[in-house]
């Protein structure tokens, strides 16, 4: 039985739609030579063999095990409980998604929401949805938001250049065709007063991050003032381990708080799954994208997880809906959870503070190098900003090949004014001899 | 299937109430019993707006759907029923009433001669099918 439910007038019809005759013209744009290429397939082996080829590939990769990592810029080597890999695989829970029959996995429905209230206690705000995919989807959901909020009759957006260069890139390409400008991020010094200044009558968002790309901690209130006054949404990116020892970004006004997930207890994976944190104030759960789980009681008055907001967007609201985005990042949203949970408060502080410190002791030691500076002014969390004085890469290079370390992020590739600057991460992870380490690594190819 | 005979009737099922120059509007009992349970209500219209005869001017969302609300002859809104996104139930409860929308200023008195009585809409009604 074929289940595929076109019939041969359906296709014919479809092609005469779009003005072609046969399917084959669909593939006019590829090269015939290309488009059935010989594969030159290897020989079939055993599974002994080919985990032994696989295994051999993996340890071709350099892994922070085995080098000290000094990379952060958005994405961070952070110590991992083995509990949360442990919960994590649990057959009931791993799956990478919301159920679709969701209140028949109460176990399910219990762990997101367990991660909703978790994330309200540390934004500080009152509500959390049930996670994107990651903080850069967060934040252009949050756009989104701002957008639906102001019924498209504004269509600015200002952005801080200090929020990360890929989620600044991910909202535009989220706002294309929308007639959307966003404005802001042309310099890398623009700052909360040069944002204010582009605040008018048609700003829909402000778009800031906390702690910021260059690891800066800045207080928005000002900023938010001035966002409200001119009817204007401020949303806060943030690195959720820092808010273990900040004041939530709730605490100075912002409308929206989101941030990417990655640091509580999800590894750096080369990239990913990792986790979009989106919360925001009740007025506003109404325009909020993905779903919302919500404690209830049964039919005998026993406790019972609903999932509140899931059928808005796929279920009622279909074409009227704001966002496409229905679904979470379950797994990466329970893995969260349960970090925080073994962590706790005062175990998140102590992460955040180790973070603090360990950077500060990198930053003063590199500082004190005879051709190094540290560009940051003010107040930094984990991460800062070096004038190095060779190019970044080139030093890179050195500390990797010579001393299996991972340097920092080149600023260059993002900030055309910051060529030469790298921007040094540190975690609990890293420990006094690795900084050590680094920073005489530095000063060696320096003299070079 | 309630309708009220002091009413005029769109053909998305909005009423409106004419009291002189000034217009009341909401949605019909047929709609809410077609979208049966509704969960929210947003009036998109704010005081001082005019708003031009079919342009939305509501979103009304039940369990099972989500529908927008036409003015039904264009007006300048003089109120907005701030009461309905806190307690949208009344629209299931007392459509013509308690469950009004918007008030506004009839600006083209002209338009309410393309609306339905309230016999013709209860027939538009039947020749629905479903």
């Amino acid at each position: 039985m074929a289940y595929i439910p076109h019939t041969d007038a359906d296709r014919q019809a479809m092609l005469a739609a779009i003005g072609v005759e046969r399917m084959d013209d669909l593939y006019d744009a590829i090269p015939a030579d290309v488009r059935f290429p010989d594969l030159d397939l290897p020989e079939a082996v055993s599974e002994l063999e080919i985990l032994d080829e696989l295994q051999a590939l993996s340890e071709a990769n350099l892994d922070t095990r085995h080098f000290a990592c000094f990379l952060g810029a958005g994405a961070y080597n952070h110590f991992i409980p083995s509990a949360v890999d442990h919960i994590l695989r649990r057959g009931e829970f791993y799956t990478a998604y919301t159920p679709y029959q969701p209140e028949i996995s109460q176990g399910t429905l219990q762990a997101i929401f367990e991660y909703q209230s978790l994330i309200c206690q540390l934004t500080g705000m009152q509500v959390s949805n049930a996670s994107h995919y990651d903080g850069a989807t967060a934040l252009a959901e949050a756009v989104i938001l701002a957008l639906n909020h102001h019924r498209g009759k504004r269509a600015k957006v200002v952005m801080s250049p200090a929020v990360h260069p890929h989620s600044r890139q991910v909202v535009r390409t989220y706002t294309q065709g929308m007639g959307v400008t966003v404005v802001g991020d042309e310099s890398c010094c623009n700052g909360p007063d040069d944002l204010a200044a582009h605040l008018d009558s048609n700003t829909a968002m402000v778009a800031v991050q906390y702690p910021d790309f260059f690891g800066h901690i800045v207080d928005f209130t000002r900023l938010a003032e001035a966002t409200h006054a001119a009817g204007a949404l401020l949303c806060v990116s943030v690195n959720p381990l820092a808010l273990g020892l900040l004041r939530p970004p709730s605490g100075f006004g912002a409308d929206v708080v989101v941030g990417e997930g990655q640091p509580l207890g999800i590894p750096l994976s080369f990239g990913g799954p990792y986790l979009g944190i989106f919360t925001t104030k009740q007025e506003f759960v109404r325009k909020m994208a993905g779903r919302l789980v919500g404690e209830t009681v049964d039919s005998r008055g026993q406790r019972a997880y609903v999932l509140t907001l899931t059928p808005r967007e796929q279920h009622i609201r279909r074409e009227k809906a704001t966002s496409n985005i229905c679904t979470n990042q379950g797994l990466m949203a329970l893995a969260a959870a349960v970090y925080l949970s073994l962590m706790g408060k005062q175990g998140l502080r102590r992460a955040a503070e180790l973070c603090y410190h360990k950077a500060h002791y990198a930053a003063a030691k590199i500082g004190a190098l005879p051709g190094y500076k540290i560009w940051n002014e003010g107040t930094f969390f984990n991460e800062f900003v070096v004038a190095c004085p060779k190019p970044v890469a080139e030093i890179n290079h050195h500390l990797l090949e010579d001393h299996e370390i991972v340097g920092g992020y080149d600023l260059g590739h993002d900030y055309a004014e910051l060529k030469g600057h790298m921007l040094i991460a540190a975690t609990e992870m890293n420990t006094r001899e690795e900084i050590d380490e680094l920073a005489s690594a530095l000063e060696e190819v320096a003299h070079d | 299937m309630k309708v009220s005979p002091d009413l005029k009737y769109t053909q998305n099922d909005e009423w409106i109430r004419v009291e002189g120059s000034t217009g009341t509007a909401g949605i019909t009992d047929y709609a809410q019993e077609q979208l049966s349970d509704i969960v929210f209500v947003e009036v998109l219209a704010s005081v001082g707006e005019t708003i031009a005869k079919g342009a939305a001017f509501a979103n009304v969302e039940s369990v099972k759907a989500a529908a927008e609300v036409y003015m039904p002859v264009s007006g300048t809104i003089t109120a907005v029923n701030n009461a309905l996104p806190q307690g949208p139930e009344a629209i299931n409860k007392d459509p013509y009433g308690e469950a009004w929308m918007v008030r506004f200023t009839i600006t083209a008195p002209a338009e309410l001669e393309g609306l339905m009585s309230s016999a013709a809409y209860q027939k538009h009604c039947e020749g629905r099918s479903h």
